[in-house]
């Protein structure tokens, strides 16, 4: 091995200083130094490329770079962080389209003789660009509402797939032969198969599996920045790309597991009908022995004094906030009765499902916004072994995460999925809009049990009526 | 060709080093991870910035006009987005003027 030149060196000391920013995000203290330190070692990557290699065109590449900042830093600040994943995977789309781009415009401009690998990387770069480009656009649309959130499922799903697949196959290899007459052309029609490719897969997912998306789009934007890092021979470019990639993979692989489903599953679901599982009369059945005896009651008269009293007797309360809290924005409610909880002596904490809003860790970052206290975030292990003694859990807006079916069925789409058991503890109050099955479909036995005790509606209307009832018994 | 070699080492350097360090990444941070890592991937900036190092036509000087306005934006979103979010992580923090528990 020979020894590194001076400028191998310089990138090294670079990529160390960047991959020493990612490992602050070990520690919530560290983590928005390592952001900053990140965003310096690409500053200063940015800086060496124009140092090493000039510029040619400094007015052109300032209006663009210009443009992109104001714009980015404009809507970034806009953002609410219910719309982050929206923005995210947006933002993705702008990131993998400047790789297909810059793919292009390299390939185009390679010497001829240059090596199979580096044309092979680029052609890479621009296929899994332009997917990334437009899943990202789908998942996006579908994030902010724009489109549908369900799967959409179009005719001949599949064989169009397996014939897009097989196209952007037999459009590769003239691609990486050298350039000639026509070149651009088949790279143009490439870009376009893959795109479409792109489209086609992200279409099949839909509501709860958004998780799972914007985390594979994660890390196959990391994978076209690091294929285009070795077309254009940039060492910075690909170990930042690695990077990502490696950050997106496991991301993918801990949603997938937070929901039981691999990850084809979720890009290529089945179109089968959901099978509701039967509701025996032994789920219906008091098996939990109450701390407060709500039993019978509650089903027949009003809800909210039920509720209050409930509240008001037991000594600890789990509060389960799902998407439902996010979209009814009801998350500064669920804070506020969290407080008002913890003023009345009561031991109270937000249990987290992974999979609870619409990108890993999205709820910590709906409740910080709502300034909850993070020390009392539980994620599922610990939640599972403390609803047993628990007198209450309040379930905002999550259905499907707290849906006993995903143990006692089979064959539902929620079938041996982790979930909070909720059903363990001794009194449930369920604040969501309806009773309506979540996104999976099926229905929810929780609601039917004896101890549950349903206040329908508006989280936020239904969260103050309960706050003020605990008020005023106070 | 030691070049390529160089490269693929760096590339499969990185993942393996990625995959330590994230793995151990609390799932209270995983939003602010994937915004942060978001702004990286966006390091494509730097090939925007080789489009203009070298004489070329005015088609391919639009392409990079566009590349670039689009990983800047990234870029600057991605870094933005995620230091707003770890200001919020953090202002409970600093009013409770506790010692906040590390990791998830």
């Amino acid at each position: 091995m020979m020894l590194l030149t001076n400028d191998q060196v310089v990138d090294l000391a670079i990529i160390a200083v960047l991959l020493i920013g990612v490992a602050q995000f070990r520690s919530v203290r560290r983590a928005r130094a390592g952001n900053l330190i990140a965003a310096a070692a690409l500053a200063c990557s940015a800086w060496l490329v124009v140092y090493r290699y000039g510029l040619i065109d400094p007015g052109i590449a300032a209006a663009g770079l210009a443009l992109g900042l104001l714009a980015g830093a404009w809507l970034a600040a806009k953002v609410n962080m219910v719309q982050i994943p929206a923005m995210i995977a947006f933002q993705h789309g702008a990131g993998a389209l400047a790789a297909v781009l810059i793919s292009f415009v390299e390939l185009t401009r390679l010497p001829t003789a240059d090596t199979v690998v580096r044309t092979l990387s680029g052609v890479l770069g621009m296929v899994v660009g332009a997917l990334t480009f437009t899943a990202s656009m789908v998942a996006s649309g579908k994030l902010s509402k724009r489109m549908k959130q369900r799967p959409s499922f179009l005719l001949w799903h599949n064989t169009m797939l397996l014939a897009g697949i097989a196209l952007a196959v037999f459009l590769s290899i003239p691609a990486t032969r050298a350039p000639g007459a026509g070149y651009a052309y088949w790279l143009v029609l490439l870009a376009a198969v893959s795109g479409v490719l792109g489209v086609l897969f992200s279409i099949r997912v839909g509501g709860a599996d958004m998780p799972v998306l914007i985390s594979f789009l994660n890390a196959t934007a990391g994978l076209a920045a690091a294929f285009c890092g070795v077309a254009i021979g940039n060492r910075l470019l690909i170990a930042a790309g690695a990077t990502v990639a490696a950050s997106g993979s496991i991301l993918t692989y801990v949603m997938c597991e937070a929901m039981n489903r691999t990850l084809g599953h979720v890009l290529m679901p089945g179109k089968t009908p959901v099978q509701n599982p039967r509701i025996t009369e032994a789920d219906r059945g008091v098996d939990a022995l109450s701390e407060v005896s709500v039993t019978e009651a509650t089903k027949t008269s009003d809800p909210l004094p039920a509720a209050a009293e409930a509240a008001i007797a037991v000594t600890s309360v789990i509060i389960v906030p799902g998407y439902g809290m996010a979209e009814g924005q009801a998350q500064h409610e669920t804070v506020l009765l969290a407080n008002q909880l913890v003023s009345m002596g009561k031991k109270v904490r937000f249990a987290i499902h992974p999979v609870a809003g619409r990108m890993p860790g999205h709820m910590h970052v709906l409740l910080a916004e709502a300034d909850t206290d993070p020390d009392l975030l539980i994620e599922i292990d610990e939640a599972n072994q403390a609803f047993r003694d628990t007198g209450l859990v309040i379930v905002v807006g999550a259905c499907d995460v707290v849906n006993p079916a995903a143990i006692t069925s089979t064959g539902t789409p929620i079938s041996g999925m982790p979930i909070l058991r909720a059903d363990e503890a001794q009194n449930v109050v369920v604040c969501n809009l309806d009773r309506r099955p979540g996104y999976s479909g099926v229905e929810n036995p929780l609601y039917d049990k004896a101890n549950t005790i349903l206040l329908l509606g508006d989280a936020r209307v239904t969260l103050r009526q309960l706050r003020e009832a605990l008020e005023a018994a106070k | 060709m030691a070049d390529l070699y160089i490269m693929l080492a760096v590339f499969f350097a990185s993942l393996a080093i990625g995959f330590l360090i994230i793995a151990k990444v609390p799932p209270r941070l995983h939003t602010p991870l994937m915004s942060m890592t978001n702004a990286i991937s966006a390091v494509t900036i730097l090939g925007a910035f080789l489009i203009f190092s070298v004489e070329t036509g005015s088609w391919v000087k639009l392409l990079g006009l566009v590349a670039m306005g689009l990983a800047a934006f990234n870029v600057v979103g991605g870094f933005v987005i995620t230091d707003r979010m770890l200001r919020l992580f953090r202002r409970h923090e600093r009013q409770a003027g506790t010692e906040s528990a590390e990791g998830g």
